[in-house]
């Protein structure tokens, strides 16, 4: 006898499919047998999550989408970034986060492994954060016309009892200090982005500043304004908020910390430091007798050993950074029209 | 940066400014010769170091602000074409052609990618055989013998996707065109370094003796440049009009062999169009007849001659031979900006405009 052909069973795909952003039985599946248990969320479906907030809190609410190539960095991926991005924001206001919203666009052809890969490094960098993701959405595009994978993520966060940070409240006077060495996102994400080998490996800075942002409230310190800088780095934080401040900026460059590597590969490709992305690091105003004790509190972390006073806040020209440069000389710091380009020699 | 720090030490350069100050009994306009060093002297305000008889003019040696609109408009045509990987150094990218630059046809669809090395774009044609990878070869003798290097390798590979659009220039043409106008605006020259690392400097004495102008061959680092202009500036108080070389840890007299000998092997002398300045005879490089076949214009049969330069307000011409500095032209930091740059020299941060534009002295 013939023997009889089995019938196929159609093998579970371990790739992304448009049918898994259709809203049928595949998102479903995708939910509850990918995502969901990934991020640690239990209970029944529901479209919005409720949430539990202290009495007379005040919010700080905030969002931050991810589109970065390669997915994976030295020093990071794009899950650590969506997370870290969102509750550094969220700091920057003086807020502890309490929840985060998590929306994927994925890809057509994306490996569920990156995927599951991906949701973990979420699920880890909020474990880190001290929050979670609440709520979310999938979608997914056709093959071509996506990255792999786009994030979005949104957070809620308290702000600590009577702070009230921002460019409003920073004094002529104020004293600027930074939380660590400077650029090395930018250098870890060109290096990997553009095949240059350097001798040493540049990791990318990318991690909460929340840590950071703890001590300096409970050393009592008299924070003025916070801000994380990212894509164009220390320089375009610093202009923003001497922009919106009104006042002008005295910066130290010999002062500003740069790994000595990321300073290396900048000047081989001719960019400027200052300039390059960040992704855990805290810029902050205080009064001029709150800095040393406000170096004190940061350097107490792992991740704020470096912190240094870089400059400080005088009258002169709203919106103006001027540098004094390591030869004694001042020129005025540049706000850059756009990415910075490397140099032909 | 061990190697670099010591270039940089504030002591040293106190002490050299001192130096500069203490020889210096009559006003000399000096003109530095390379886009680095133009960024350089602003980067770390160097002028603000120097006795203000001291003017510093600044050259034509940035690549990207000499070259002209029309190789640009070649570039861009090129990226249009679906089977082109059109390959160039990041700073060329926003430096407008007559109509659009090198991120605006990137948008628009073309395969433009910024590359390191012209033996990058090498790598790329090997990777994609059904590709045509074009490089866009601009420069002056610094990046004239990596790209010689790129297709003497291609053809003895026989890769057959590979080709160069070239604008290269050369330097000792554009001081003599400098010089030689008739109204005298530079009293001396910091030649660049890097072009002497390769050259040598036996081609600028002729030069030195015609037009009894002193050239000090100058490195990029503040203190490099400090040396320089104290080198040039003994040498104009004492009338005296020599090349010397105040660079010695990286410039031979006779240069770099090898590199010159892989130039001439690749490379032959052709008359250049500068932008901004015009044409200069025998001032650039182009592909010698034994190479032909990866030279894009006749690959893909482009159409040079009709020299079309853009804005008529952009003065960088004058920028670029000392006539003016950048903020005396009526567009500067108004009309043209790095955001909206009017000529090319407003674009690298190499470019006199974009340089003065980026480090402002404080007042």
């Amino acid at each position: 006898m013939s023997s009889t052909p089995a019938c196929p069973v159609p093998p579970a795909p371990d790739v992304i499919q448009l049918a898994h952003g259709g809203g049928g039985r595949a998102t479903w599946r995708l939910l509850h047998e990918v995502v969901r248990p990934a991020l640690g969320i239990t209970g029944v479906s529901a479209d919005a999550a409720t949430l539990a907030v202290p009495p007379g809190a005040r919010l700080a609410f905030t969002t931050d989408a991810s589109v970065v190539r390669p997915l994976a960095f030295p020093g990071g991926d794009i899950g650590r970034l969506a997370v870290f991005g969102t509750v550094n924001d969220l700091a920057t206001a003086g807020a502890r986060p309490i929840a985060l919203s998590l929306s994927l666009v994925l890809e057509e052809g994306l490996p569920l492994d990156l995927l599951r890969r991906v949701l973990g490094s979420i699920a880890a960098a909020s474990r880190i954060a001290g929050v979670r993701v609440v709520t979310g959405d999938t979608k997914v595009v056709d093959r071509g016309r996506g990255d792999g994978i786009y994030t979005s993520v949104a957070g809620i966060g308290v702000i600590a009892p009577g702070l009230d940070v921002g460019p409003h409240q920073i004094r002529v006077g104020d004293v600027v200090i930074v939380s660590g060495d400077v650029g090395r996102h930018g250098v870890a994400i060109l290096s990997v982005r553009e095949g240059l080998a350097f001798e040493a490996a540049i990791e990318s800075d990318c991690a909460p500043v929340t840590g950071l942002l703890d001590v300096l409230v409970d050393a009592g310190i008299q924070l003025h304004c916070l801000r994380d800088p990212t894509r164009g780095g220390l320089s375009a934080a610093l202009h923003e908020l001497a922009i919106d401040a009104g006042v002008e900026i005295a910066l130290s460059e010999p002062d500003v910390p740069v790994d000595g590597r990321v300073a290396a590969a900048c000047e081989m490709l001719g960019l400027d430091p200052l300039a390059m992305a960040c992704e855990g690091r805290l810029v902050v105003f205080v009064p001029p007798d709150h800095a040393a004790r406000a170096l004190t509190a940061l350097r107490s972390r792992p991740e704020g050993a470096q912190a240094a006073a870089i400059g400080r806040v005088a009258p002169g020209t709203a919106g103006r950074i001027v540098a004094t440069t390591v030869l004694g000389t001042r020129r005025v710091l540049d706000f850059a029209a756009s990415e910075q380009l490397p140099r032909i020699c | 940066m061990k190697h670099l720090d010591e270039y940089r030490d504030a002591e040293r350069a106190r002490r050299l400014a001192a130096a500069i100050a203490g020889a210096t009994t009559r006003a000399w306009r000096i003109m530095e010769v390379c886009g680095g060093q133009t960024h350089a002297i602003a980067r770390f305000a160097i002028e603000e170091l120097l006795p203000p008889q001291i003017t510093l003019l600044h050259g034509p040696g940035c690549p990207v602000c000499v070259t002209p609109a029309e190789i640009l408009d070649h570039a861009v045509a090129l990226a249009r074409r679906p089977e082109v990987v059109l390959c160039s150094y990041g700073d060329m990218l926003r430096v407008p052609g007559t109509a659009k630059d090198l991120r605006t046809a990137k948008a628009d669809g073309g395969d433009v990618r910024v590359v390191y090395s012209a033996l990058d774009a090498l790598a790329l044609a090997r990777a994609l055989p059904e590709r045509e990878v074009v490089f866009l070869a601009v420069g002056f003798e610094t990046t004239a013998p990596g790209h010689a290097l790129a297709v003497h390798h291609a053809r003895r590979e026989g890769v057959r996707n590979f080709s160069l659009l070239v604008s290269h220039v050369l330097v000792p043409p554009a001081l003599e065109a400098i010089l030689g106008d008739g109204e005298r605006r530079v009293d001396g020259f910091l030649a660049a370094g890097h072009v002497c690392a390769i050259m040598g400097w036996a081609e600028y004495e002729p030069v030195a003796r015609a037009h009894q102008v002193p050239i000090v061959v100058t490195g990029f680092e503040p203190i490099d440049i400090l040396e320089g202009i104290y080198a040039c500036t003994r040498q104009l108080e004492a009338g005296r009009a020599e090349v010397e070389n105040a660079y010695p840890r990286a410039v031979r007299q006779a240069g770099n062999a090898h590199a010159q000998a892989m130039m001439r092997e690749v490379f032959e002398i052709r008359d250049r169009w500068w932008r901004g300045i015009g044409e200069l005879p025998r001032s650039g490089l182009g592909l010698a007849p034994a190479y032909a076949a990866f030279d894009a214009e006749r690959k893909f049969g482009l159409v040079s001659g009709g020299v079309a330069e853009p804005d008529r307000e952009c003065r960088s011409g004058l920028v670029l031979v000392g006539k003016i500095k950048p903020p005396e032209c009526p567009a500067f930091g108004t009309r043209c900006t790095p955001d909206h740059p009017l000529g090319a020299t407003m674009v690298s941060s190499e470019g006199a405009c974009a340089a003065y534009h980026k480090y402002p002295r404080v007042t």
